[in-house]
């Protein structure tokens, strides 16, 4: 199978594509140079097709479409925008593209996006034309669940789809937590018990979380995991409470980071990279070793996986979209630094080698075959 | 206010739109109109500009001659130069 890697950076996207045995890896790109790239996702319903969200430093959000696998590209022709305000509303206005979905498998040319501030947004015509979610965008509640937005404004993120189900949602909000629709985005319900909030006067609210990302296993739609900015999270439905998987982890690394990555067959095979959270938050590899930690038992225990991973004076970390597998009999694994390196293990994180240095800071990296 | 045409000036980030076109005539008596007319011709570039408010983006400016203009219904004269300045700090 042909691995081609998307990488999404603060100066544009690259692509990065294998041989056969996916040890020789040709960069191409730049492609849209100087444009914010925060996602590109292909389209596993039709994988010619794929979608780029993108802004400039001067200019709006918007989407660029491909339907040949990326050599060439279209502007969506009604990029994601909330609806106008009436008078006394908040007058919201997106200010990035920050997350893309396909929809479900049923759904050909439905696609999803989140934004910043937090709006969800539906392509029925595979990403042509956006309209707002307004089940989310106007729920009565949404002013109380993303009250606590961070100067940047929030990020809605990590959509995922039921595969039973089209009308069954997840999606987060970075900082305003898990919620869960069963109607299509009609309604939505928080999804945040038993998960911490450190930062907020009280911990045990039912919202106001901070969601770094979260992941649903393709083949045990029941299971989810959740890295979390207070923690490592799993949580298998019908529950509703989420299990601190992360205390299992070494209590030197902690369990704070971006990223979760799902193994694409094993629902309890997991891969995190941890960051430092003490303090001022660096936000870095702890201690300037970085290191990916795998599970094997659902959280259950966690090994460190830093075979060929810079040993000392790393102080990068890896952001929540940035890090993936591919659909290989042997499973690749990637990510990519906020150093603009890309690196990557054919043997499910036990040996890594970087594959590209030297490219803008890494906000994605995704995997099209 | 009647309709008149005006030269537009476009900052090198939008000239994507424009075919490479540095300046370009559009039409209408206000900015609302002018952007109106030019998204009508080059689709989407009204939106990187302006945002689903109608508010002129942080980092847009747009000026009528020499003067900025604070929103979208800044009148527009015949023969006047409207000015599509981007402004962006940091690296």
């Amino acid at each position: 199978m042909a691995s081609t890697l998307w990488i999404s950076t603060r100066k544009g996207a690259f692509a990065l594509r294998a041989d056969a045995a996916r040890k020789i890896w040709k960069l191409a790109g730049p492609h849209f140079l100087g444009h914010i790239v925060h996602h590109i996702v292909q389209d596993a319903r039709d994988p010619r097709v794929l979608l780029m969200a993108a802004k400039t430093g001067h200019l709006g959000p918007t989407v660029f479409r491909s339907v040949d696998r990326g050599r060439t590209w279209c502007e969506a022709s009604q990029p994601p925008a909330f609806r106008m305000a009436a008078a006394g509303e908040e007058a919201r206005a997106v200010q990035r593209v920050f997350w893309l979905t396909p929809g479900h498998a049923s759904e050909s040319g439905t696609w999803y996006a989140g934004t910043s501030p937090a709006g969800l947004f539906r392509s029925e015509d595979g990403g042509e034309r956006w309209d707002p979610v307004a089940g989310f965008n106007d729920h009565p509640m949404r002013s109380k669940w993303v009250t606590f937005g961070t100067p940047d404004g929030e990020f809605l993120h990590s959509i995922l789809i039921d595969p039973r189900d089209p009308k069954h949602l997840y999606i987060a909000v970075s900082i305003g937590g898990i919620f869960e629709s069963t109607d299509g985005g009609v309604d939505w319900m928080p999804l945040n018990e038993g998960v911490a909030a450190d930062f907020l006067p009280d911990p045990a609210v039912p919202f106001g979380h901070d969601p770094h990302c979260v992941a649903l296993h393709p083949l045990k739609p029941d299971r989810l995991y959740h890295q979390n900015h207070c923690g490592l999270y799993r949580l298998d439905r019908p529950e509703r409470h989420w299990v601190r998987v992360g205390r299992a982890m070494p209590k030197s690394i902690g369990d704070i980071g971006f990223p979760i990555v799902l193994h694409p067959i094993d629902p309890d095979t997991a891969w995190v990279f941890p960051m430092d959270g003490r303090t001022v938050w660096p936000r870095t590899a702890i201690g300037g070793k970085p290191a990916v930690y795998r599970t094997h038992d659902a959280g259950k225990t966690w090994r460190r996986l830093d075979r060929g991973l810079p040993s000392s004076q790393a102080w990068f970390t890896v952001l929540r979209q940035a890090m993936c597998t591919d659909q290989c009999s042997r499973i690749g694994l990637y990510f990519g630094t906020t150093g603009g390196d890309v690196w990557a293990s054919t043997n499910a994180g036990e040996r890594w080698s970087c594959i590209a240095r030297h490219l803008p800071e890494i906000y994605a990296v995704t995997h099209a075959v | 206010m009647d309709a008149v045409s005006c030269t537009v000036r476009i900052a090198s980030p939008l000239r994507s739109y424009t075919l490479g076109a540095t300046s370009v005539t559009a039409d209408g008596a206000t900015l609302r109109e002018i952007l109106a007319n030019l998204d009508q011709r080059f689709p989407g570039i009204r939106f990187r500009m302006v945002d689903e408010q109608d508010r002129i983006r942080p980092h847009m400016r747009l000026f009528v001659n020499t003067s900025e203009a604070k929103g979208l219904s800044e009148s527009v004269g015949a023969g006047d130069t409207v000015h599509v300045i981007c402004a962006l700090s940091g690296g």
